[in-house]
This record gives structure tokens, C-alpha cells and sequence, in this order.
């Protein structure tokens, strides 16, 4: 593997990935402390409708109406189930399965209805992705990276990443001290007048925003792993919020590279000509850091077992 | 076609697969029903998504062995073996380490189906395309099922069926309270087994008709759309049965006529309007009935304020309260109390004084327990106990 | 008496601490508090107290916004509740928080400067003697870096306490401050809140124990649902009133009296 080839084919995948886990991990933590792991798991089944309703009512696979389908989607999808559990007194975890699994069932029909009209969108695609083909044809080698004509060629994906990324991560700084407050304690934040129901709208709607960028790359379903697993094993390794942050980002990255290269080059190592799926050994490789960390991790007990 | 098809009119093994997917509803209903009591509806997302990997490694280990690879019965095993594990590996993380259940349940779901997807690209990269056939479990499909699957399918279905009427009432107790049940004698650890061991059941049975994504759906979608009608157990899952059959039924149906459409999604959708319909329109919980109770309540607590405050001698400044008592002529317009006004004032003001008494006095505890503090005590106690309860007020009672 | 009554918009309001006007709760139309008038007097220590399902909780939560009521007016301070909120300090139920959750003790302190901080403001070591001096009052200083899932109840409690005397509020309100604590730190705890009335600050505390109620405080406000009475301790705990309130059951009542 020359550096060329490495820039053509590995590079911008690899970051990509990398920074889909990262956007997925920072408000993943969040999302586990608040016992909402599996606001995750519907938040990435609803992008898919999201996302096909925005390129029906667009008639082009762009970013933006992209994302604001997806976001959408999100608000939606609680808005029925904060509804659903009212209305209904059904308890969350199952207002959550009718809501995400019917949007999700719609957003699959809906996708083979536009067949028809050839669009680049498959249902495969969207279920695990398809980080190998975010190719950078023009990465000649490793000057490419300076070369200004070279970095035009650059998949769009990758500029859409980094910037949501960078949202996510301001999104979470910025915030932060709310964020942790009305984890931790959402009567207290309401006495301080933290507006604690648009907080965690907030969260949902950045968490649905890495979900969708992260679809393009990973689909939907391994997005989950994204959000719970990092931050999960993170949880196992440190008593402090600033610390399991820290170890999700660590973890996350890790499975990003470790995933895609096992997968790229783990077959090409046994004797194969093709790679296999990236997205499902990142998420594979999430997983055994998770197995790891919940066999070894110094704080997996937790508090009160010391 | 579409009638033809709901009328099982499009051939023997269109009939077989629209019935055998029926029976799968009925059975996916009635155990769903259990799952969704004890809580523990979104297990079945983990269980349903943790049977990729064990599907396509059947599917390798039956063509290493020098067999078809598709031979259901063989992917199915592989299912429940790696669908088992998965649930193992989500107990193991709620019990041994702080994570809670809905962080293991999203691990396992996610990493298990990852597993799976790595597999289909390894079949993909050993291989000569015939994966095709397995990348139809993902979403279900019931285009070119051979008749001895439905069949199997079917048969399936019955049977865990029969097992869900057999074990109800062990079930229905640990849902309801656990504590007590294990108080009884009944073995807790085997129960939930039994529950857990049902549902993937169904799934297994399930996943070539619903598909590995969305095969929770059944489990859970009937139960909820037959909770809004009943209270009692019994009757929620004779209902789901009933919702869930007729899902299967119809997505069943529909796709035999469009045979380029994934199955799963179809019977979802058809289960989800079923949902909708009970969330509108049922009695108990029905949107429509709630909200009207809901609206019917709030004027009543008003009304009941207002009335207070004019017989103790405050102004009312709430804008709904004033607004309901003008309406009903309780007050002029100008903000002057009415002569009916003045009496239901005095109407409310001693039964509110009869309310009072009423909780102070062990006697009427059962009455008291009944009274909801709005509705005249005329409606809960008898003319004697109401006599007796204005006797206790003294010459003030009777204003 | 002539009960010409004008309905007129209130001119005088009620500048105590906390006033409640009409306030009503319901669980799917069950009322949990109905129609509930009480004016909390300034600088006092007064008890909220009634038997089980009185509503005493939810009264709090719905005074403060953290639940919401059916109909109902709460002014604190003579201003609308949402306005005051730098002068009140809230101390809930240990049960709403997971005391897994990765903080220390000076963590969750620190949230009660949050008002001082804001999201971004840098916290600076006046801000960590302020918090440190809220644990001492509380003789919690030396577990400042203790993991709270660490703490006994007692501790736990102290903690919450601290938290709210971060905040330097004039209304503190605490949601059963003294159930299942050691003696200790229900020593701890009264003694703080004294100190606090003895400063001038109003104190408000959904109190389970009747028998303490004339020792700890002032004031006590019975509640069943509905309002029973308010006002001086030896004023509201009458045979008469507490058979309104808890019915016949009146075993542990009458030996508080």
C-alpha cells in the first residue's frame, strides 16, 4: 500500500469515520446518563424517513434539505411519542418502538417507491452505509493535502462531517454546565430556571444532526453503536464527567480506525481481494472495547460496590 | 389484485404465506403483550437484531458442510443461538456492570448487528452472489417463500401460541408484581427465561416474513394499539392477537400483489394504522375520549373555585374561571354575582363544609375514599348518611 | 351581610415569600391538590404537614414550576414566581437523582453557583470558597472530593443542603430534609435551617414527622389535599384539625399534640 493509494482510497474514509464517532459520542453521554440510550436506537431509525421525505419534497440528494428532513424527522418522532405516553399512558420504551419502528417501515416504502426514479439512495445503503466509496480520487499522494486543486475533488461528505462535527462540539461546550446540571438533577435545573424541556429537545435534535451526517457513512443502525458504546465503556473507566467525555472521544476514535482498517486491509491480510463491511467492524470493534471495558474497567461496579 | 389477494384469491401459495404470516401476528400479539407489562418491550429490538450474525453464520457453516446454505430450519437455529447469546450479553451488562438496561440493550442491538452486516460482506467476499437470499432477512420478504416454509411458519407460530395460553398466569403475575409472585412460589428466573425464550421465539419464526429490523414491531405494536381498549389481561391479549393477526394478514396480502416491496415494512404500516385507529377512537384511552374527559375536568375545577371564593367572600380574577361562570350565568357580565349564582355559591360552600366532615370521620372512610372533591355529595352517599353527615354540621350545615 | 360581591382585579399583592392562590394538581383526574390558598409569612420556619397522598410534594413542585398544575397563581416575593428565582433555593427528594451520576461532592455544590456562573463563566477561587463554606456549614468539607454515590443518606442530604446554601437565596424550600437521615445529621440539618431564620430567611419544609413539628418550627400549614389551616404551630395542631386531616386515624396525631 503506497501512500498514494492510501490518500486515494483510506484517508478521507478513515477521517470521515473518525469524526462520525466522535460527533455521535459527545452527545451519547448525555444520552446514557439520562437513561436515554435508546433515544439512539429511534433516533436513527427515524432519519431514514427523514431523509427520503426531504429528497422527495427536494428532488436532489444535498446536504441541507438532507439535514433538515432528518432533524425534522427527529421532532416529529418525539412529539408522537411524548404524545403516545400521555395520551395513551403507554410507558416510553414501548412509545418509542411504535413510533420509531412505523416511521422507519414508512421511510423503507417510501425509498422503494423513488426507485423508480433511479435515485442514488438504496435501502442497503441506508442501513449500513458505504464509507469505502467516499473515495478521493484526485489524493495523488500525500501533497495532495496542500495541493489546492487536488483538495477541490475532496468528497463533499467529508466538508459536511467536519462541520457537523464542529456544531456538535460547540453545541456541547458551549452548553455544557446546563447540560450537566439537568442531567444530574432536572427539578433542581427547573428551580434555577434552566429551560430544561428545550434542553432536551436540543440534545435530541444535535444527536439527530451527527446522525444523519454519520448516515452517509455508517447507515443507520450501526449509528447506534456510536452513540450507546464509546460512551458506555467510557462510563466504566472514570468516576468524573469531564473524564468519561474524554475516554468516549479516546474510545470512539479507536473504533473508527481500528474498524475501518481491519476491515479494508484485515482480508486483503488473510489472502481476500476485497474488503468488508467498514461500518459493521467499526461498530464490531465499539463493541469489544465495550466487552473489554465491562470485563477490566477500574469503575464498572460502580460507586456503591466500592 | 389487491382484492384478490385479501381474498386469499391469488393461489395456494399466496393463501399459505398470507395465512401462515397471520398466525405469526397472533402469536407476536399475545406474547408482546407480556413483554410490554413486565416492561420490557424494547428487549425484543435486541433480540430481533442479534439473530444477523446467527443467521449468516448458518448460512456458512450449512455451505461449508456442503449443503444449500438457505435451508431455513438451519438459519433459523443459527438465530436463536446467536439471538441467545445476545441476550445473555444484555443481562450480563444490566447486572455486572452500572450500565442500565436500555444502554445494554442499544450495545448489543447495535454491535451484534454490525457483527451481522461484517458476515453478508464476508459471504459477499467468499463468494459467488448468492447472498442475495440473506440480505431479504434484513427487511423480510415474502416473494418466493416455498410452501413448506410458510408452512413451517405457520406451524411455528401455533405453537408458540400454545405456550403463551399455557404459561399465561404465571406470566401475567410476575408482569403485575413480582415480589408477590415469587411470595406464591412462582420461579421468577424461570418466568422471565420463558418470556425472553417466547419472544425470540417469535422472532425466529418471524424473521423470513417481518425481517431481523423490524420484526420488534410486532411485538410491540399490537400490544400497545390493544392496551387503549382493555384493562383487563385477558382481554388486551385475545386483542393484539387479533391486531396482530390481521396486520400479518394485510401486509401479507398487499405484498403478494407487489412482490417488489419488502414485506415487513408493509405488515408494520398496516399494524401501525391499526394503532392509530385504537389511539383516536378507543373509549377508555382514546385520544378523543381523554381529551374530552380532560376538557370536562378542568371547567368543573374551575367553576367549583370560583363558586368557593364568591361564598367565602374573595374575587375571582382567573380569566377561564370568570369567563365558564359568565357563561353559565353565574355572573353578569359587569362581574356582578346572579341570584342562581349566590345559590350555587351556598350549594358549594356546604357540600365543600360536608366534605370536610365527611374525611374527619372514620365512619365514612369508604365514602370518603370514592368522593373525587368535585362531584355533589348527593352522588356518593345515601340520603340517610348525607341526613346524618348535615346533622353532624349543626344548625351552620343547613345554610 | 350583603354578599354584593365586585369581581375586581386584586390591587393589594401578596409581598410574602411565597403565595399561593387557587392552586390545583391533578393525576389523571384525581386531584392531588385542590384549590389550595396559603401565604408563607417571611422569616419563619414553617412545616408543611398532612398524612400520606396529602400532596405535600406535589404542592412544592407545582409552587415551583416542576410540575404542572391544572389552575393556580404563585408569587414569591410579590413578584411572579418565574421572576424571583434568584431568591429561592430548592432542596428536592433525594430519590429524583441518580447518585450514580459522575460527580463529586463539590461538583454538585457548585451547581447551586450556577445562577453566578452562567453557561460559560469562569469559576474562580471565590466561587470555590463560596462552595466550600456552604459544605462547612453543613460539616460536610471534608468529603469535598468524595464520589456522592459514596455518601450515606444522611450525607447525601447534607449535601443537597449545601448545594442550596451555595445559592444564597432568602426562600429556601426542602422537600422532606429529615427522612430516613441519621440523628446526626438531623441535628446538622435543623441546626443550619434555625440559622437561616435566625438571618432573617424564610424556610418552607414538607415535614413526615408530626412529633417534631413543635420543636423545629414556627409555623405549620396542614394539608389534605386541600388546605385545612395555617399558622402558628400550637395554633394549627388542634385535636379538631388534625381529625379533619388524617380522618380517623389519629393514633400518632394525638401524641404529637
Amino acid at each position: 500500500m503506497t501512500g498514494a493509494e492510501f490518500v486515494i482510497l483510506s484517508l478521507v474514509p478513515l477521517v470521515i469515520g473518525v469524526l462520525a464517532a466522535i460527533a455521535c459520542a459527545l452527545p451519547g453521554n448525555f444520552l446514557l446518563l439520562r437513561r436515554q440510550a435508546l433515544i439512539g436506537d429511534a433516533i436513527s431509525h427515524v432519519v431514514l424517513p427523514g431523509i427520503v421525505v426531504a429528497f422527495l419534497l427536494s428532488g436532489r440528494v444535498a446536504a441541507v434539505p438532507m439535514m433538515l428532513g432528518a432533524g425534522g424527522a427527529a421532532l416529529v418522532s418525539v412529539a408522537l411519542i411524548e404524545a403516545i405516553r400521555r395520551l395513551g399512558r403507554i410507558e416510553p420504551g414501548a412509545a418509542m418502538g411504535v413510533v420509531f419502528t412505523a416511521m422507519f417501515a414508512g421511510g423503507v416504502l417510501l425509498l422503494e417507491q423513488s426507485a423508480a426514479s433511479g435515485v442514488h439512495l438504496d435501502v442497503q445503503h441506508a442501513l449500513y452505509g458505504n464509507l469505502e466509496s467516499l473515495v478521493w480520487l484526485d489524493g495523488h499522494g500525500w501533497g495532495a493535502l496542500v495541493d489546492r486543486e487536488a483538495l477541490r475533488g475532496l468528497p463533499p461528505e467529508l466538508a459536511r462531517m467536519a462541520v457537523v462535527t464542529l456544531a456538535v462540539a460547540l453545541f456541547t461546550g458551549l452548553l455544557w454546565r446546563a447540560l450537566v446540571i439537568s442531567t444530574f438533577d432536572e427539578g433542581f435545573a427547573r428551580t434555577l430556571g434552566l429551560p430544561v424541556r428545550a434542553l432536551s429537545l436540543a440534545l435530541v435534535a444535535v444527536a439527530a444532526m451527527a446522525a444523519v451526517a454519520a448516515f452517509d457513512a455508517v447507515g443507520s443502525i450501526i449509528v447506534i453503536a456510536m452513540f450507546i458504546c464509546p460512551p458506555a465503556a467510557a462510563r466504566l473507566m472514570t468516576d468524573r464527567m469531564s473524564g468519561q467525555v474524554a475516554w468516549s472521544l479516546g474510545f470512539a476514535t479507536l473504533s473508527a480506525v481500528l474498524g475501518y482498517v481491519l476491515a479494508g486491509y484485515g482480508p486483503l491480510w488473510l489472502g481476500y481481494q476485497s474488503a468488508v463491511s467498514a461500518a459493521g467492524m467499526i461498530a464490531t470493534v465499539a463493541g469489544l472495547i465495550l466487552a473489554l471495558a465491562a470485563l477490566f474497567g477500574p469503575r464498572r461496579r460502580g460507586v456503591a460496590a466500592v | 389484485m389487491l382484492w384478490q389477494a385479501l381474498g386469499l384469491g391469488l393461489g395456494y401459495n399466496a393463501t399459505l404465506v398470507t395465512l401462515g404470516a397471520a398466525m405469526l401476528g397472533i402469536a407476536a400479539g399475545a406474547t408482546g403483550v407480556f413483554l410490554y407489562l413486565a416492561r420490557r418491550a424494547l428487549v425484543s429490538d435486541a433480540i430481533g437484531h442479534a439473530t444477523l450474525p446467527g443467521v449468516v453464520a448458518g448460512y456458512l457453516v450449512m455451505v461449508a458442510l456442503g449443503g444449500e446454505g438457505r435451508f431455513l430450519p438451519g438459519l433459523m437455529l443459527g438465530a436463536a443461538v446467536s439471538a441467545g447469546l445476545g441476550l445473555a450479553c444484555v443481562s450480563w451488562l444490566a447486572a455486572r456492570t452500572r450500565l442500565h438496561e436500555d444502554a445494554a440493550i442499544g450495545a448489543v442491538l447495535s454491535v451484534f448487528f454490525g457483527a451481522g452486516v461484517v458476515l453478508l460482506t464476508v459471504v459477499q467476499v467468499l463468494e459467488t452472489g448468492r447472498q442475495a437470499g440473506l440480505e431479504t432477512f434484513l427487511l423480510g420478504a415474502t416473494a418466493g417463500m416455498l410452501r413448506a416454509e410458510a408452512l413451517g411458519i405457520a406451524a411455528g407460530g401455533a405453537a408458540v401460541l400454545a405456550l403463551v395460553v399455557l404459561l399465561r398466569r404465571p406470566m401475567v403475575a410476575v408482569a403485575f408484581d413480582s415480589e408477590f409472585a415469587a411470595g406464591q412460589g412462582v420461579n421468577l428466573r424461570a418466568v422471565d427465561l420463558a418470556m425472553m425464550g417466547l419472544a425470540l421465539a417469535i422472532t425466529v419464526v418471524g424473521l423470513k416474513v417481518v425481517g431481523v429490523v423490524l420484526i420488534v414491531a410486532l411485538l410491540i405494536i399490537p400490544p400497545v394499539a390493544a392496551r387503549l381498549w382493555s384493562e383487563r389481561v385477558s382481554v388486551i391479549v385475545a386483542l393484539a392477537g387479533a391486531i396482530g393477526g390481521l396486520s400479518g394478514y394485510l401486509g401479507a396480502a398487499i405484498s403478494a400483489t407487489a412482490p417488489g416491496l419488502p414485506t415487513g415494512p408493509l405488515i408494520v404500516l398496516a399494524s401501525f394504522a391499526l394503532f392509530t385507529l385504537s389511539l383516536l377512537f378507543a373509549p377508555a384511552r382514546g385520544v378523543l375520549a381523554a381529551g374530552l374527559r380532560y376538557w370536562r375536568f378542568q371547567r368543573r375545577v374551575h367553576l367549583r373555585q370560583g363558586l368557593l371564593a364568591l361564598a367565602s367572600g374573595y374575587p375571582v380574577h382567573d380569566p377561564l374561571t370568570l369567563r365558564l361562570m359568565r357563561r353559565q350565568g353565574l355572573v353578569r357580565a359587569d362581574g356582578v354575582v346572579t341570584p342562581a349564582g349566590r345559590a350555587m355559591a351556598a350549594r358549594a360552600r356546604l357540600d365543600e363544609r360536608r366534605w370536610h366532615m365527611l374525611r374527619s370521620l372514620p365512619e365514612f372512610e369508604a365514602a370518603a375514599a370514592r368522593h373525587d372533591g368535585l362531584s355533589p355529595l348527593s352522588e356518593v352517599l345515601t340520603p340517610d348518611q348525607l341526613a346524618a353527615l348535615d346533622r353532624r354540621l349543626g344548625p351552620e350545615g343547613a345554610l | 351581610m350583603t354578599m354584593a360581591l365586585e369581581l375586581v382585579r386584586e390591587k393589594l399583592i401578596d409581598q410574602n415569600p411565597l403565595a399561593i392562590r387557587g392552586l390545583t394538581v391533578s393525576y389523571a383526574e384525581k386531584p392531588a391538590v385542590f384549590s389550595v390558598d396559603v401565604s408563607f409569612r417571611a422569616g419563619q420556619m414553617t412545616a408543611i404537614v398532612g398524612p400520606n397522598g396529602a400532596g405535600k410534594s406535589t404542592l412544592l413542585k407545582a409552587a415551583l414550576g416542576i410540575v404542572r398544575p391544572i389552575s393556580g397563581r404563585v408569587t414569591a416575593f410579590g413578584a411572579p414566581l418565574d421572576r424571583a428565582r434568584a431568591r429561592i433555593a430548592y432542596v428536592p427528594q433525594r430519590a429524583s437523582v441518580d447518585w450514580e451520576f459522575p460527580a463529586r461532592v463539590i461538583d454538585v455544590v457548585m451547581m447551586g453557583l450556577y445562577r453566578d456562573l452562567g453557561l460559560l463563566g469562569r469559576v474562580r477561587p471565590h466561587h470555590r470558597a463560596r462552595a466550600m463554606q456552604s459544605l462547612a456549614r453543613v460539616g460536610m468539607e471534608s468529603f469535598a472530593s468524595r464520589q456522592i454515590g459514596q455518601l450515606s443518606g444522611g450525607q447525601q442530604q447534607r449535601v443537597f443542603l449545601a448545594r442550596a446554601l451555595a445559592q444564597g437565596a432568602d426562600l429556601y424550600l426542602l422537600d422532606e430534609p429529615f427522612a430516613g437521615v441519621d440523628a446526626a445529621t438531623e441535628r446538622a440539618i435543623i441546626g443550619v435551617l434555625k440559622g437561616l431564620r435566625d438571618q432573617g430567611k424564610t424556610v418552607v419544609a414538607v415535614h413526615h414527622d408530626l412529633a417534631t413539628v413543635p420543636a423545629y418550627f414556627d409555623r405549620a400549614f396542614l394539608l389534605n389535599i386541600t388546605a385545612i389551616a395555617e399558622g402558628p404551630v400550637a395554633e394549627v395542631m388542634t385535636e379538631a384539625n388534625l381529625r379533619a386531616a388524617y380522618g380517623g386515624r389519629l393514633g400518632p396525631a394525638r401524641q404529637a399534640v
